[in-house]
């Protein structure tokens, strides 16, 4: 007789061709999950993914759309793998994407009547300190005093976004906004270029594919990635070979906090054109989805990117054609992760039904 | 006496790259000793696995007492009378001994009887035990002596020990060798795992030698030498090392000066006012039983620990107890710990990238912060071609690679910059006898062309074969130096209990 409950077991080695379908696996198996989900609701899992996962795209603004939020998202999340890499676990990507709006988006209101060429490079500039400088905060907290920085780095997400909220009903609420939340928009020289006429994605996406290019470059060729990946599987190692580990947690935040401030900068100097509350969906968090959905690796986060992008503009179609809540979006992004987990523990190691005496 | 007690008839068991067991078949005699002698890899750990009911052959039978005997689990093999003593302890560090001893039982029974039966146990087999002390406490042997004590508890008539002397003292040996025999005279038998020559001539009577997965011959032990059994179980002869010492200069280069450091940490040792001099082309022998400050000193010697409460360390008249381990390799001094996966090797990464860990100046395996691939792979070839490490290539994982073979890449790695000083821990730890051979070999040569070697070893046996000069440590204290050529083995063995005259 077999005990009722399986243990789990190491397996001695996992499968290498299965460890790069694992995305795969977990997006199909998502969208089997995702039809149920829609046949409970009584509707038709045909009609309802092509609404969702068809429909949104099939249209040249559907597909600058799909680049508009795939950005940010791409962009982060290639932000988040310094971090991750380094077996860092930074969750506050979403704060340090606010500071990076605030800082960058501060220096466009301070400038809001200036049209001098320099403004958008400014702004990106201090996007990028702003958001390098909230992610520094977990990192000297982790380093001197050895604090976990999943819990400092959340934590900081909120302080983030409470200084955002007291700033857009305070002192850098727009003069002549009727007392609306928000701030004076920027002027024409510190926004995002479009790429297209008539369509919203900008400049925001090349600054994003260079940013991935050369991460991939450090990633690959530098020592500065190798040593990120040592410290990441092997702290003793990293030591031994007298990588300074402290210096490396910087970094890796930095980095990331650096990248997560631009995607924000970009946001706001982008499609919104001003600071108020609400200038992310969750993008700092979903980007954690997309790394380990595209593995860490440059060309899988631009993948990821897409998919997960792609979840926003369904919820926001099916939420107008079937009148269902646009939450149903994160309940997708919560089951890519939820089996990108489970086929990843999986793959390491196996179920047994132990023999009962 | 001759009755056979274990009928083992063609045992197999493959695993997914190798036959561990192959058509093994050979019978165990009642009261007895009975040695299974073979390198690392030959198969033996498989056999016992097997006939404790933790691992399942794909073939054979095996019969105790004339019966069909098969268990599926370790608790069935002790029903049936197996009992087993393995290398490494599995006991609660924070409990008492007594506890210890109660978690072991199967059945029940009550606490009085459970006195009565231990002290029996403890008088009849030589096993003093204080009852009441936490493990933490106890010495390697001690704890050993709390698993066989739990063991015969169950009253086995078979006992099995895997590699029971190799972390005990040479005194703990033979205290071991007494509860032993006692044990066979009562008519139980016993089955000795080793890789030791020397052990199976002094206690065992008959051997069993295994070589990749088969038995090569079993044996009585009368008339046998260790260098007949040797041969037998390498299957080829091995050179006999020469050790010269004509090259040692009379020149000290490296120094450590009175280095005390405290952890206050009860699972780390803290070290004593340590020194010694190690002199050009010398090779220094530090003994010991394990965890008596050993990778405490080690990680102080590499400047991984460079938290020190006094003392320094001097390498050519400069002062580099605060330096890292990259400045001091900036200084050609290099070094190897003990283990190999995630300490000196990451076993995720390849061959190649594995060089990057330790990088010399005379290296050229970076320009502006950018690796340059060819020169490490270059690199990388050599010290596989060199120190002929078994490998498909350069781009193959650490981790694919058995024991022997990543130790002789990362000790060709290290030696393959020409360093001054090699700081060495553990070089031969478990891995098979060919590449033992090898590793000590490019040892004794390296000392030749002028380097100063320190070696950190449990094994004493490596440490007279390739030192110049011993000394122990002892609960964090290094005694002073012995001419390896003028040592009393009965003289180390004190030391490492712990016993100065």
């Amino acid at each position: 007789m077999n005990s009722l409950f399986p243990s789990i077991v190491s397996r001695s080695q996992s499968s290498g061709l299965m460890n790069f379908f694992v995305p795969i696996i977990s997006i199909v198996l998502t969208l089997i999950t995702g039809s149920i989900i829609f046949i409970l609701l009584g509707f038709d899992p045909v009609y309802a993914l092509y609404t969702f996962f068809i429909s949104p795209i099939s249209s040249t603004y559907g597909i600058s759309e799909l680049f508009v939020k795939a950005t940010p998202l791409a962009l982060i999340a290639i932000g988040l793998s310094y971090c991750f890499k380094n077996n860092i676990y930074n969750i506050g990507a979403e704060g340090q994407l606010t500071m990076g709006a605030i800082f960058g988006g501060g220096i466009g209101i301070l400038f809001h009547d200036t049209s001098a060429f320099w403004l958008l490079p400014l702004m990106i500039f201090a996007g990028a300190i702003g958001g390098a400088l909230w992610g520094l905060i977990p990192a000297i907290l982790k380093s001197k005093f050895n604090t976990n920085e999943i819990l400092t780095s959340l934590m900081l997400v909120y302080v983030a976004l409470f200084i955002l909220d007291y700033l857009v009903v305070g002192p850098w609420k727009d003069p002549f906004g009727y007392s609306f939340p928000k701030s004076r928009p920027f002027s024409e020289s510190g926004r995002m270029p479009l790429l297209f006429d008539g369509l919203r994605v900008h400049f925001g996406l090349i600054i994003t594919l260079f940013l991935i290019f050369v991460s991939w470059f450090i990633f690959s060729k530098t020592i500065f990635g190798f040593q990120l990946k040592v410290s990441g599987y092997s702290p003793k190692a990293a030591r031994y070979a007298g990588f300074n580990q402290t210096t490396l947690v910087f970094f890796a935040f930095a980095i990331c906090g650096a990248f997560a401030g631009i995607a924000g900068l970009a946001e706001v100097s982008g499609p919104i054109g001003l600071l108020y509350r609400d200038i992310s969906p969750n993008y700092g968090f979903t980007a954690i989805i997309v790394a380990f959905l595209g593995r860490l690796h440059p060309i899988g986060i631009i993948f990821a990117s897409l998919v997960i992008a792609l979840t926003y503009l369904g919820a926001e179609d099916a939420q107008l054609f079937l009148q269902i809540p646009s939450a149903v979006g994160f309940i997708f992004q919560g089951l890519v992760l939820f089996y990108l987990l489970g086929a990843e523990l999986l793959i390491n190691y196996k179920l047994t039904y132990k023999k009962l005496l | 006496m001759s009755d056979t007690i274990l009928n083992i008839e063609n045992i197999t068991k493959s695993f997914p790259r190798v036959i561990a067991n192959k058509k093994v078949t050979f019978d165990i005699k009642k009261n007895a000793v009975h040695a299974i002698l073979g390198e690392n890899g030959a198969g033996k750990s498989t056999l016992v696995k097997i006939l404790y009911g933790l691992l399942e052959p794909d073939e054979g039978n095996i019969k105790l007492n004339n019966k069909d005997f098969k268990v599926n689990s370790p608790a069935e093999a002790r029903k049936q009378g197996i009992g087993m003593v393995f290398q490494h302890f599995s006991l609660f560090d924070s409990l008492s001994v007594k506890e210890n001893l109660i978690l072991g039982i199967d059945e029940k029974m009550s606490y009085s009887d459970l006195e009565n039966k231990l002290e029996n146990i403890s008088s009849r087999y030589n096993l003093p035990l204080d009852l009441d002390a936490p493990i933490t406490a106890l010495s390697a042997g001690e704890k050993q002596r709390v698993e066989i004590v739990r063991i015969l508890l169950q009253d086995p008539q078979i006992l099995i020990m895997d590699e029971p002397t190799s972390v005990l003292t040479p005194q703990e040996v033979e205290s071991l060798f007494v509860t032993l025999n006692a044990l066979v005279k009562e008519g139980r038998t016993i089955l000795y795992i080793t890789h030791k020559l020397e052990e199976v001539i002094s206690i065992c009577d008959t051997v069993t030698i295994m070589r990749s997965g088969e038995i090569i011959d079993t044996s009585s032990t009368a008339n046998q030498t260790a260098k007949t059994l040797a041969t037998k179980m390498l299957g080829q002869k091995l050179d006999d090392l020469k050790t010269n010492y004509g090259h040692i200069k009379d020149e000290v280069n490296f120094e450590v000066k009175n280095i005390s450091c405290d952890f206050n940490d009860p699972f780390l040792t803290d070290l004593k006012n340590i020194s010694f001099q190690v002199r050009v082309g010398e090779i220094y022998g530090i003994a010991g039983v394990a965890g008596n400050g050993q990778s405490e000193l080690m990680d102080i010697l590499t400047g991984e620990n460079i938290d020190i409460k006094s003392g320094s360390i001097i390498f050519d008249s400069k002062k580099i107890e605060k330096y890292g381990p990259q400045k001091r390799r900036d200084l050609s001094i290099s070094f190897v710990p003990e283990n190999r996966l995630g300490h000196s090797a990451v076993p995720e990464l390849s061959l190649s990238e594995n060089i990057l860990l330790s990088q010399f100046p005379k290296n050229n395996f970076i320009k502006n912060g950018i690796i340059l691939k060819n020169n490490v792979d270059e690199f990388a070839n050599n010290v596989i071609n060199e120190f002929k490490v078994i490998t498909p290539g350069n781009d193959a994982k650490a981790s694919s690679l058995s024991g022997g073979n990543l130790q002789k890449y990362v000790i060709g790695r290290e030696i393959s910059s020409k360093p001054k000083i090699l700081i060495i821990s553990h070089p031969t730890w478990g891995i098979d006898a060919g590449a033992e051979h090898s590793i000590r070999e490019s040892l004794i040569e390296l000392s030749q062309n002028g380097t100063s070697i320190i070696v950190i070893s449990q094994d004493l046996d490596e440490l007279i074969e390739i030192t110049h000069k011993i000394s122990v440590i002892y609960d964090g204290n290094l005694s002073k130096p012995f001419k390896t050529s003028e040592i009393e083995i009965e003289k180390l063995g004190l030391l490492m209990g712990g016993k100065n005259e």
